[in-house]
């Protein structure tokens, strides 16, 4: 017995602990359940002191962390179900399975809470999925934290498109079957997430304010019901064995770890559940996610100050010789747990029989606060349920990375490259992380529901509730090599991104969810970096009035002792009264003034450019100033709102020459633009201007006509501003400083609009992806 | 399906004089499918539609003049598009409609169980280029003397999109020689001009079909989802002729 708490992943401080709450020698199916519920994936043991640093609260907050999901108020009776979790282990195994039941898992979150599912995100991160350029490669101390840069264009780029390309396929799979439409995300690739890809998924649903249902069990006497697919050995040990474990070489064995995703089930599972939660059948209602039973029930019973008692004989298995520690713990997909009245059981049985869907009462609620677990009459475990959904905690060491500069890279250092303006804004245009991510949305279904008022492609997704007439505007945004360089930064960067991009569409961000990715928690420099990244996210938040009501943590992010960029993902959600009311980012008349607002000085650091053209990530990013930020987005949803301006794009990754470009091939429209009065120019630097990058600019595009209220407006919130130039004619015309690029719009859009393709297909390799 | 109510349409335009016909929209829910809200939102925005939704184990249309088989995965699809759904009990009834003239739209999902209850010719394969694809598409409309185009103009370009992972359909070369011979195609995938090109053929279709109907012209599959484009605020509106031809036929018979 002692060995076996260690395979299960318990320290030996933890096995003692249990044997005093146990008052025992614990049981083999007790030792299983405490593995689980105290393991980093289920326990939060590293994190769950530092998230309280997280602002949670707030007017329009209805639920906060604790839940499945979070819900704010959107007016009307109305409210907002979201949340954001990871997939990364799986889908590092298994891509298209591992992002498809991530997929499925999120979207269970929301519907437990009663909510409707009317949209998908994601957030990913793969390897390099093309060799870098060779002036990037060549240069010495070549990107990031992972020492495999020299590995040359054999690398791993075949498998990382391997990945790439399934788990957008896993995603796409599942929600497009469940006719829930994915409508916005981002991608980065960098060497960094080479051995531990990141697979986000986030789901948004609706609400009416009376139909919200929580996992709080209640009323000894009730019936535990178990609905959906019957239960097998699949995920078993998910939550212990992948999620919290570094990998290594034994990364394939892993593999049947992996859940299968059944996305006809769930959507059977989606509307039985929500037509019997209208009829108010369910006393409480928990999806079975990481640790299966184990987890649902003794949540559900630590929430309500019961006690649960499972039958695992009367579980309904795939597999007809399971073990009943195997049926606690397993992991199969589209199950729910809920907590039934005895007076409701039988319509609860006939609705799930009209949808050919499994309902089983498998237990009872108690009034012990004790999870129970027998197997034909014979109790195997006996454990109290708050014991279990409360893990110890631990407070770990924190000691600053090496890597961490205080200074800014000298410009000395990096010559400027002898390839002209125009090559780089065409290079940038089309890198893997800037190009058009329309190759990945086109392969989901982004329209079904009728919501998607303004789908994938701009800075922020732009979805009309249909009940009310209002819009909501929802993104996600991270900058791992941002947080690399400075978590503390990076993670307010972030944050403030997320509010930019909403506001871009001109609606008011109203609150996040967020998914911190990071390595492994126990060595100090991870933490950190997840400690300063909270304090940044933070203070962002607040500043914001942004509240975190919902999220994930997602450690040991590493492989072979390696890990990731430190990766906080936020999902920001903002409101419109509205949904008409809104910009987009493409230019779209000719003679429109073009202007900046904002005037944060590009820098080199953690750019783009800096990657591709110096093979570096180094230096430190600016400092987001919260204050002008703030002012910023209120003048952008303002003079949207009031229909001022008819343009709005976020000015990031790649700078204001690609900020300009972007605008210019989502318009079909080109621009005449003179950056010779942009704030932050460098003498003898124009590449700097042009692709150096910096938080806190939106570029927007005026009818000459509505100029003046627009500076008016801007001067009264105290945003600076520059006039760049006009919309129009066939090319994107540059003058800076004397120098002059004209590059076509027809350029533009073929680097713009192929880049993925390109990364794809035209690698030494592809074609024979070995798996 | 109580949670699925009729709302909306019936309560038709205020200040309508007398009671208006309705045109009686069927909208048959297989448990996979997905689009079937969106139809029935969709004919909501047409004041002389009654839309209602028909559950597959069901054994009446429940006096539908016109029968929908909306998108979806009806029964997963796991084994093969609609290979599933055909057998179930509504599509007893939704066969026995047809062959008394009964107007039947079949889009996407709905097109493939056509297809498997051989009420319209051809299979749909999965698509060329092996992904699941949603774009928005052009469609050159080939014939205006069919219940679901008579708002249309012979030789019209509309755009409608597309979202399907199986929708390169095929037939023998038997079934396309009948198929040609009696004109039985009624949109093609073709470009912003008109062209019934190679390159404007988003899944490999023979000949660009996007849409064909049955001899009798009363069953039509299509691929793309004209229930996606009924209002300006999303997606545009070049899918109203096809519900507001379907209602014109039924209310002028």
């Amino acid at each position: 017995m002692p060995e076996l708490y260690e395979e299960l992943g318990l320290s030996g401080r933890e096995y003692q602990q249990i044997r005093q709450i146990q008052e025992a020698e614990p049981t083999h199916v007790e030792l299983a359940v405490y593995s689980l519920m105290w393991s980093e994936h289920c326990g939060y043991k590293h994190s769950r002191p530092l998230l309280k640093r997280f602002p949670t609260g707030g007017e329009r907050v209805l639920q906060g962390p604790g839940e499945n999901a979070g819900i704010v108020d959107i007016g009307d009776g109305l409210a907002i179900a979201m949340k954001i979790e990871s997939h990364n282990h799986p889908s590092a195994v298994e891509p298209y399975q591992g992002a498809a039941t991530g997929v499925g898992g999120i979207l269970r979150d929301i519907f437990t809470m009663g909510a409707r599912p009317i949209c998908n995100l994601n957030s990913l991160r793969f390897g390099e999925i093309a060799p870098l350029p060779a002036r990037a490669a060549a240069a010495p101390s070549a990107a990031g934290p992972s020492a495999a840069a020299d590995a040359g264009p054999a690398d791993g780029t075949a498998r990382q498109r391997y990945l790439f390309e399934q788990v957008v396929a896993g995603i796409g799979g599942y929600g497009n079957c469940m006719g829930i439409p994915t409508v916005g995300g981002e991608v980065h690739f960098e060497e960094a997430y080479q051995g531990n890809c990141l697979v986000n998924a986030m789901t948004v649903g609706v609400v009416s304010h009376d139909q919200i249902i929580r996992s709080t069990a209640a009323g000894p006497g009730n019936h535990v019901v178990l609905i959906g697919s019957k239960t097998g050995r699949d995920g078993i040990g998910g939550a212990s064995v992948l999620a919290s474990q570094e990998f290594d070489e034994k990364l394939e064995e892993k593999r049947p770890s992996v859940q299968v995703g059944d996305p006809f089930t769930e959507k059977k599972l989606l509307e039985a559940c929500l037509e019997l939660l209208q009829a108010g059948r369910f006393v409480a209602l928990q999806d079975l996610g990481a640790a299966g039973i184990t987890s649902s029930a003794s949540e559900m019973a630590a929430k309500g100050e019961v006690g649960i008692d499972i039958h695992t004989d009367r579980v309904p298995l795939r597999e007809p010789d399971m073990a009943p520690w195997e049926i606690m713990i397993s992991e199969s997909q589209e199950r729910m747990l809920t907590i039934v009245e005895p007076a409701q059981w039988e319509a609860v049985r006939e609705t799930c029989e009209r949808w050919d869907l499994d309902a089983t009462i498998v237990g009872a609620v108690t009034g012990s606060q004790r999870l129970r677990v027998y197997h034909e009459g014979e109790r195997l475990a006996d454990m109290p349920a708050l014991a279990l959904a409360e893990a110890p905690t631990y407070d770990v060491e924190q000691e600053r990375p090496a890597h961490e500069r205080d200074e800014p890279v000298e410009l000395a250092e990096y010559p400027r490259p002898h390839s002209s303006c125009a090559e780089i804004l065409l290079d940038l245009l089309g890198s893997p992380n800037i190009a058009s991510r329309r190759w990945i949305w086109e392969q989901y279904d982004h329209q079904v529901q009728l919501n998607t008022v303004e789908g994938p492609g701009g800075d922020a997704a732009v979805l009309r509730i249909k009940r009310s007439g209002a819009g909501i505007a929802v993104c996600t945004d991270g900058n791992g090599r941002h947080c690399y360089l400075d978590p503390y930064r990076g993670g307010k960067a972030a944050v403030a991104e997320a509010a930019r991009n909403v506001s871009c569409t001109g609606a008011e961000p109203i609150a996040i969810t967020n998914c911190l990715n990071f390595g492994n928690p126990e060595k100090p420099p991870i933490a950190s970096q997840f400690a300063r990244a909270i304090k940044g996210m933070s203070e962002a938040c607040e500043a914001f009035g942004t509240p975190v009501i919902s999220g994930n943590v997602s450690f040991y992010n590493e492989s072979f002792g390696e890990a990731i960029y430190p990766t906080p993902v936020v999902g920001m959600l903002g409101v419109m009264p509205q949904f008409e009311r809104r910009a987009e980012i493409r230019f779209r008349e000719q003679g429109d003034v073009v202007l900046l607002l904002g005037d944060g000085a590009p820098a080199l650091d953690g750019s783009e450019y800096q990657k591709r053209w110096f093979g570096k990530a180094e230096g430190r990013i600016p400092d987001v100033e919260l204050r002008a930020e703030l002012a910023l987005q209120e003048a952008v949803r303002g003079s949207i709102r009031e229909g001022i301006v008819r343009s709005a794009h976020d000015c990031a990754d790649g700078g204001l020459a690609v900020a300009l470009a972007e605008c210019c091939v989502a318009g079909g429209i080109g621009a005449r633009i003179d950056l010779s009065r942009v704030p932050g120019r460098v003498s003898g630097r124009q590449d700097l201007t042009l692709f150096g990058e910096a938080p806190t600019r939106v570029v927007v595009s005026v009818p000459v006509e509505q100029v003046e209220s627009l500076r008016s407006r801007l001067q009264t919130l105290g945003v600076p501003s520059v006039r760049l130039g006009t919309v129009g004619g066939e090319a994107l015309s540059l003058e800076i400083a004397g120098e002059e690029l004209e590059v076509s719009l027809a350029a533009l859009a073929d680097a713009y609009q192929h880049g993925i393709p390109r990364a794809l297909e035209e690698s030494p390799g592809s074609g024979s992806i070995d798996k | 399906m109580t949670a699925k109510t009729v709302s909306g349409a019936a309560s038709a335009e205020p200040g309508a004089e007398a009671p208006r016909r309705m045109v009686n929209f069927g909208i048959v829910v297989f448990p996979g499918s997905n689009c079937e809200y969106d139809a029935h939102h969709a004919l909501s925005t047409f004041p002389e539609a009654a839309p209602h939704y028909l559950w597959h184990k069901d054994h009446d249309l429940d006096g539908a003049d016109v029968v929908v088989l909306p998108g979806g995965f009806s029964y997963g699809d796991y084994l093969r598009t609609g290979a599933i759904a055909r057998f179930s009990p509504i599509m007893r009834e939704v066969a026995a409609f047809a062959r008394a003239g009964g107007p039947v739209l079949g889009i996407c999902n709905g097109f493939q169980i056509l297809a498997e209850a051989h009420l319209v010719h051809g299979a749909l394969l999965q698509n060329r280029g092996l992904k699941f694809i949603c774009h928005p598409q052009y469609l050159k409309v080939e014939r205006n003397d069919t219940p679901f185009t008579r708002r249309f103009e012979v030789g019209q370009v509309i755009q409608v999109p597309v979202n399907h992972n199986e929708g390169n359909w095929t037939a023998g070369s038997e079934s396309l020689r009948q198929i040609e011979e009696q004109g039985l195609v009624v949109f093609r995938y073709c470009d912003e001009q008109g062209n019934v090109t190679a390159e404007a053929n988003p899944n490999g279709a023979v000949d660009n079909v996007a849409g064909i109907v049955n001899e009798t012209g009363n069953v039509l599959g299509m691929m793309p989802h004209p229930e996606r484009v009924c209002e300006d605020q999303v997606g545009g509106t070049d899918g109203r002729g096809v519900f507001g031809s379907l209602i014109d036929h039924i209310l002028e018979r």
